[in-house]
């Protein structure tokens, strides 16, 4: 396993810099999806909680693969030209986005109601009053679930190396086949992997425990 | 529109439907698997048993914390160096069933955590032994809280045997893609019958989960 770092050291933090690069990406663009599609649900307009709810439910039931796949074979093919990396990332940021909707509405419905209440008594809109008073509160109890969805998002990020994304697991699988030596250099990125989860994921442990 | 009509053919349309039937295969025997080994290991996490308990939580944080798709290769491409080989779907069942039980036995004890211990507390002062008052007391109560997270993890389950394509394993999104690889006009329409199949799925597990939900809860 040394050795495989030795000899192919700067690959795989190539790889390592593309995943945390892509899953930081897909986390800012799904946290404003995400959000969004959240606040649709808790509005007063039927339409519009129609709305989120099919985007929430089309793509937390569709396989991160089918929807990554379809932005790298189709897209190209039909819309506009993109490479491997961009359409993993889009992928990935639809898919997490829909994951992100349901953890911010459950935080959303967390607030004790009397806080919006309160606030359209005060004479503040339902836009102002959910983004100055309920948003704000909703936050804590969003924290540790989003920090668990950015560790799937890491985990779930090498699907790129299906469509040539030159992530961790990509740049893995090709030093693998090239080297024969698939054992060694699959344990590698393992290792590399957990030094973003397995931190992170104490991290969030210790935050629930602080917030319960 | 054209293309749809020629995409789904009577022949295609039943070698999707093979994969499909591939895809719930593995996916069945992974739930029953994992389901097992999860809430053996939750448990054992839970009791705090001296070393054991210790060892079995980190594996399972180990193994929780990597991707998924790196456990299907490493089964399938990485353990025939030390003379472990598998079937493509024997290895695509295997590299699941690790990944679930850890993701389970997390589920299981913090489904346990939630219990009031004040429930422990009455079982034993009732006379039940430590198991006793575990498995006929506690457990079925943490089992109604692990209702909606096991159902989620199940639903990822079958999301996820989608990845067991890279091992060759015959199922739906193999199928597809190999349709698709003999004409691109069949792109489009595989892609809506992907969606669809496992959209249908998923969604009914979830309908029917939380059914059950309501009549336990």
């Amino acid at each position: 396993m040394i050795s495989v770092f030795q000899q192919h050291g700067q690959e795989l933090l190539t790889g390592l810099g593309n995943t945390i690069l892509c899953s930081v990406i897909a986390l800012f663009f799904s946290l404003i999806i995400g959000s969004t599609f959240a606040i649709f649900e808790v509005l007063p307009s039927k339409l519009l909680r129609v709305i989120g709810r099919i985007y929430i439910e089309v793509f937390r039931n569709i396989p991160l693969l089918v929807i990554g796949m379809f932005f790298y074979v189709v897209v190209p093919q039909y819309v506009l030209p993109m490479d491997g990396f961009t359409a993993g990332t889009i992928g990935l940021t639809l898919y997490t986005s829909s994951f992100i909707a349901e953890t911010v509405r459950a935080g959303i419905q967390a607030v004790d109601s009397g806080q919006m209440e309160g606030a359209r008594a005060n004479g503040l809109s339902f836009m102002q009053a959910m983004w100055h008073i309920v948003l704000p509160q909703a936050f804590k109890y969003v924290i540790p679930p989003l920090g668990n969805q950015f560790i799937n998002l890491v985990k779930n990020s090498s699907v790129l190396a299906f469509v040539a994304g030159f992530d961790l697991m990509y740049q893995g699988d090709m030093i693998a086949s090239a080297t024969f030596d698939t054992f060694n250099t699959y344990i590698a990125v393992g290792v590399l992997y957990l030094i973003i989860t397995l931190p992170l994921s104490y991290y969030m442990r210790y935050l629930e425990k602080k917030l319960a | 529109m054209n293309s749809f009509a020629e995409a789904y053919t009577w022949i295609n349309f039943r070698f999707l439907l093979e994969g499909l039937w591939v895809t719930i295969e593995v996916s069945v025997v992974s739930i029953i698997l994992s389901s097992i080994v999860g809430l053996f290991l939750g448990i054992v996490r839970y009791i705090r048993y001296p070393v054991v308990s210790g060892v079995v939580g980190v594996i399972i944080d180990l193994i929780r914390n990597l991707p998924l798709l790196l456990l299907i290769f490493f089964t399938y491409f990485g353990l025939p160096k030390i003379g472990i080989r598998m079937e493509p779907l024997t290895a695509a069942i295997a590299a699941m069933t690790v990944f679930e039980s850890a993701m389970i036995a997390e589920i299981v004890r913090s489904g346990i955590l939630a219990v009031d211990t004040g429930q422990m507390e009455g079982a034993r002062a009732n006379g039940l032994t430590y198991w006793q008052g575990l498995w006929y007391i506690v457990l079925p109560q943490a089992l109604r809280k692990m209702i909606p997270p096991l159902v989620s993890q199940f639903i990822s389950l079958i999301k996820d045997t989608s990845l067991a394509t890279i091992i060759v394993l015959p199922e739906l999104m193999y199928r597809a893609q190999i349709i698709y690889g003999q004409n691109t006009r069949y792109m489009i329409p595989m892609f809506v019958a992907l969606a669809v199949l496992y959209f249908v799925v998923c969604y009914a597990l979830s309908l029917v989960a939380s059914r059950l939900e309501k009549r336990v809860g």
